[in-house]
């Protein structure tokens, strides 16, 4: 069941991805983009990470996606034109892109054995409620981490306020 | 004819397969129906007597409409974007259906380890609901903008404006709730509010009658349903962002509204009114003790509470003139939302105060 649901799913997160580089119009492409993180919201779920899915779908595809929507929507940006790419741009990049899937392939397929025992989460016991581990961990473990991002969080609204400000 | 040689997984596939055909038919009819009553409630407000040539009472005047509008002309413009023109009706109508899945709608009762009234169990369900409003936020977007026209985009682009400002207060006003059950599991919810009849439930016992008050305001803006229906009003933007749609997706945006309306009431009967349980509590849990009326009244508990829920709906849209645009914003980023935090500061302060 799980195999069935990462193929498929992973199938539709690789297509979107693709869509969206091969689509012409930008709104296509950011409409491919939420095909992709609903997909990624799927294969969380199905490895246990359900309060993950449900954030990635609430605020991912549900509000940074849509603020992608609006900004396309509002700027009109036309559909894009063709062109050949530039031939130093192929002659580096094909063996380039394909050195890289080697090599990874190759560190993949060789740890293939620590890669199957690892411990993946291994601070979460899975005895209570996803969410209350979660949030048990990020309230009392990681709760630096947690006060500082929310005040990053906060410095970016507060700049883009005063970045979109009329000059008076 | 017993289902004995079947295996469990069979079983539960048939049973959620026929839970999930009936609670949509019950839905759609309920959606047509709802169209019905506001239409004849509107009207005794404005004291006239509303659809009632068509069957007694006008009852059949949804089964009407829905034929006519199967046989309009589907106009499609010619210079609308197509893929997203089909599209967005199908993304709103879909996403105000998906919601009821995990509604439980009744009180736990098991047919061959399958719950009756409820389709789906998931410990997130709060949080599917919650997704699921986010992603109908796309319906209206691509509607407005796929029309090639000015007026729906602007509509389409004040709507989804309006919602997604809404939606923070909306999901900010259910913390309380979730701070009295302990858990986002819409079962656990509900079980938290039937300790003691309507005294348990979280508008009276929970204390939560300001988060109330939020949701109720953030989901009629979520809805756009009067007093905030400004970017579906005829005489502002000709029809907002279905004014290019005719017949039968024009038939999906007016049952994804319907639909919506009645998700957002299931959603506030389960957290603010105990849900299926009866206002009287355990008191007359001894005289009616048969295992089918045990199924059947509380569905009918929960039946009476949405339907109040949709009269209110109604009789706010009869009664309030609507917001302007830049009030309607001002209310939601201004007015709801620091009041919604200041409800989760005073929840938990008093939960960890008794706790």
């Amino acid at each position: 069941m799980q195999l069935a649901l990462f193929i498929i799913f992973g199938a539709l997160a690789l297509g979107g991805a693709l869509n969206l580089l091969l689509q012409r119009h930008p709104i296509h492409s950011a409409l491919s983009l939420v095909v992709v993180m609903m997909s990624l919201a799927v294969l969380y779920w199905s490895l246990g990470a359900e309060f993950l899915a449900a954030a990635q779908v609430i605020v991912y595809s549900g509000a940074i996606m849509v603020l992608f929507v609006f900004v396309i929507m509002l700027l009109n940006a036309g559909t894009e034109q063709r062109t050949r790419g530039s031939r130093a741009a192929y002659a580096v990049g094909i063996p380039g892109a394909a050195a890289i899937f080697c090599l990874l392939s190759f560190v993949f397929l060789s740890e293939r054995g620590a890669l199957k025992s690892s411990n993946i989460g291994g601070d979460l016991s899975s005895a209570t409620d996803n969410i209350a581990e979660v949030s048990a961990m990020l309230f009392t473990k990681q709760l630096l981490p947690f006060e500082v991002t929310s005040i990053l969080i906060l410095v970016a609204i507060l700049g883009a306020v005063v970045l979109a400000r009329k000059e008076q | 004819m017993t289902l004995t040689h079947l295996t469990n997984f069979e079983l539960f596939l048939l049973l959620s397969v026929l839970k999930v055909a009936v609670v949509l038919v019950i839905l759609l009819l309920a959606v047509a129906y709802t169209v019905l009553l506001e239409r004849k409630l509107l009207a005794r407000m404005q004291n006239r007597w509303g659809p009632s040539r068509v069957g007694p009472f006008g009852l059949l005047q949804p089964l009407v409409d829905g034929a006519k509008s199967f046989l309009k002309e589907d106009m499609n413009p010619l210079a609308a974007e197509r893929p997203l023109f089909i599209l967005a009706p199908i993304i709103a109508l879909g996403c105000a259906l998906i919601s009821v899945a995990v509604v439980p709608f009744g009180a736990v009762t098991r047919v061959h380890g399958v719950d009756l009234f409820q389709i789906a169990n998931v410990n997130i369900g709060l949080l599917v609901i919650l997704g699921i409003t986010s992603i109908g936020v796309y319906g209206i977007t691509l509607s407005g903008w796929s029309s090639n026209n000015k007026y729906s985009l602007l509509g389409s682009l004040r709507s989804t404006a309006q919602v997604i400002s809404y939606e923070l207060a909306l999901g900010l006003s259910l913390v309380g709730v979730v701070l009295r059950a302990q858990s986002l599991n819409l079962r656990t919810i509900v079980n938290s509010q039937s300790a003691h009849g309507a005294l348990s439930w979280n508008i009276f016992g929970g204390f939560q009658i300001v988060a109330f008050f939020i949701y109720l305001m953030a989901a009629f803006a979520e809805t756009n349903r009067a007093p905030f229906d400004l970017p579906e009003a005829e005489n502002e933007l000709v029809a907002g962002y279905h004014t290019e749609y005719s017949s039968m997706k024009f038939a999906m945006f007016f049952m994804a509204e319907y639909a919506n309306m009645i998700t957002v009431s299931c959603v506030a009967t389960l957290l603010f009114f105990g849900g299926a349980s009866s206002p009287f509590g355990h008191i007359f849990n001894d005289f009616f003790n048969t295992p089918v009326l045990n199924a059947v009244f509380p569905v009918c508990w929960f039946v009476a509470k949405v339907f109040a829920f949709l009269a209110l709906y109604i009789w706010v849209r009869g009664t309030l003139p609507r917001f302007r645009y830049d009030q309607l914003m001002s209310f939601g980023w201004k007015f709801l939302l620091p009041l919604a935090m200041a409800n989760i500061i005073v929840t938990s302060f008093v939960i960890a105060m008794r706790g």
